[in-house]
């Protein structure tokens, strides 16, 4: 029972730190000194970095999700329909949360190593002796850096992913191309489209907070970076799975 | 000199040339159960240097994290040129932090920038001096301790040695008052050691800048204490100092959270043979 307290206390404190550093963090974007530079430099990082994992996710997932609703809509006799079940599963759900997972393993992971190593070698604390603060220097700009472009590169796997689909609709399940281009259309609604741009901006922004927090609280040197990187990348995961599933329901009931 | 009990300084009058630049009253500090700091009091006079010595973990390197305002006393008072610090927040600790270089163990330098963006790194970011300025001022630091033809190496192709010394051009390059070095020559050759030494020698003695050195290799501390550096036409010799100067170099032993002794190389050597402690690490 003490083991359960002491748990859970820790699990509280924890919490709080991630909520107080990030508060901090997001202070820092609307105050000055704000490092313009590095916020550019994160934008590459993360943007321009995560593009050939995220076009590549995209593109095959659009293409396996193709190969598996073409053989179910066969049983129906509506193989022509594959474009909208691409579409709709993409859009909506996959391209979005994909993107998430990948930049949870990509940027999550390398965001704790970095800032992990900075900690263990003194680093941050040389930038606090400096007269510079680490989280408007290296977290608000990374927080800012992922939570504008992980909704870009959602868009980006969301392309890729119906172009995916396209080639296996034409090429093996022979449907013509202007057929599947018209049942992707067909299957989006507005909403739909909103909930894909809109549920990016809350992964990109819990996957860097992630990374950034548990980077900053690495202890025991490079064993440690090794474990806050491990922990950034499940942490982060398991957050893109449950952010998504928080909320799903609560755009369904805004936007539908 | 005094062994094991200090009486506290007085809290420092702000500016004036004769008052403490660095005042530690009373300071304790505990992590959870493990007391590093019972109670240690002492003040730097500025353009004086104090000398750390103790054991790993006896907490050197905690007084200059306190000085820098990186950790928080439990109790206490921390001033710096006259200003309470141990109660300020990160903001108010930026300001306080012009005045202050410190040299990390193994350097600390970021690994992604060049040296010129490691020793500029404060005129950089945080001033707005013009690029050009910037970069003069990056030479005139590197030119100072000898490292002008490494600027736009990155750390990771620099020795041990030359790393510690861009770690103190980093420190200066903002021209503070006090620097402080926390074991600067640890895991040195003595040559290499000498070099790193005569820059802290130098920047005293030339620029008046007051140190305090945190270090547990003797032969270091001894050269600090009681070396001077002195112009010779465009060249700058490090020569042995006078007894006065000496003076302006105090040693301070650590000890159970204790400052154990305190007083200038002539009385360290003087209270060896009454301590066994000290006796034993001075051996």
């Amino acid at each position: 029972m003490a083991r359960v307290e002491q748990w859970l206390k820790g699990a509280v404190l924890e919490v709080q730190e991630y909520a107080r550093l990030t508060w901090s963090a997001i202070r820092g974007i609307f105050s000055r000194p704000f490092y313009f530079r590095d916020v550019i430099e994160q934008f590459e990082a993360i943007g321009i970095g995560s593009l050939s994992v995220v076009l590549l996710t995209g593109f095959f997932t659009g293409a396996a999700l193709a190969l598996q609703s073409g053989m179910t809509l066969d049983k129906f006799g509506a193989r022509s329909l594959v474009g909208s079940l691409v579409s709709a599963s993409m859009i909506k759900e996959l391209g979005p949360v994909l993107t998430g997972l990948m930049l949870a393993g990509r940027v999550g992971s390398g965001i704790a190593a970095e800032l992990g190593s900075m900690v263990v070698t003194d680093q941050i604390n040389a930038l606090r002796a400096l007269g510079t603060d680490p989280i408007r220097k290296l977290f608000a700009p990374r927080l800012l850096a992922g939570f504008l472009m992980a909704p870009l590169l959602t868009v980006v796997s969301d392309a890729s992913g119906l172009f995916g689909g396209w080639i296996i609709a034409v090429f093996n399940l022979h449907v013509a191309g202007g057929v599947y281009w018209q049942s992707v259309q067909d299957a989006l609604y507005m909403g739909d489209v909103w909930m894909g741009l809109i549920k990016p901006f809350f992964l990109g922004f819990v996957i860097t907070s992630i990374g950034c927090v548990v980077g900053l609280r690495t202890t025991g040197g490079t064993q440690g970076v090794g474990r806050s990187t491990t922990s950034a990348v499940v942490i982060a995961s398991v957050a893109v799975i449950a952010v998504d599933f928080f909320v799903t329901p609560l755009l369904i009931e805004l936007l539908y | 000199m005094s062994l094991l009990t200090q009486a506290a300084p007085q809290a420092p009058a702000a500016g004036g040339p004769d008052a403490p630049v660095v005042v530690f009253k009373n300071v304790r500090l505990a992590f959870d159960d493990k007391v590093i700091l019972k109670d240690v009091s002492f003040e730097l006079l500025a353009g004086h240097t104090k000398i750390f010595l103790g054991a790993s973990g006896s907490g050197k390197s905690t007084i200059l994290k306190l000085i820098v305002g990186l950790l928080k006393p439990d109790a206490g008072e921390i001033y710096i040129n006259g200003h309470r610090t141990d109660q300020m927040d990160e903001l108010e600790l930026m300001t306080i932090r012009h005045d202050l270089g410190m040299v990390f163990q193994e350097g600390a330098l970021f690994d992604s920038l060049t040296v010129a963006e490691n020793v500029g790194y404060k005129l950089y970011e945080e001033t707005d001096m013009p690029l050009a300025q910037v970069r003069s001022r990056v030479q005139e630091v590197l030119g100072f301790i000898g490292m002008a033809q490494f600027i736009d190496r990155m750390p990771s192709e620099l020795s041990g040695g030359q790393r510690r010394r861009v770690a103190i051009a980093r420190a200066m390059a903002a021209k503070p008052q006090i620097l402080l070095y926390d074991e600067a020559t640890t895991g040195l050759d003595p040559i290499t050691a000498d070099t790193v030494d005569d820059e802290i020698i130098k920047l005293r003695d030339l620029e008046n800048v007051s140190s305090i050195v945190v270090t547990h290799q003797m032969r270091d501390a001894f050269r600090v204490a009681t070396h001077a550096a002195v112009r010779d036409g465009d060249k700058v010799q490090i020569v042995p100092a006078d007894e006065e100067k000496c003076e302006e170099a105090e040693f301070i032993m650590l000890r159970d959270g204790l400052i154990a002794f305190e007083g200038h190389a002539g009385e360290l050597r003087a209270a060896v043979s009454k301590d066994p402690y000290l006796k034993a690490f001075l051996s």
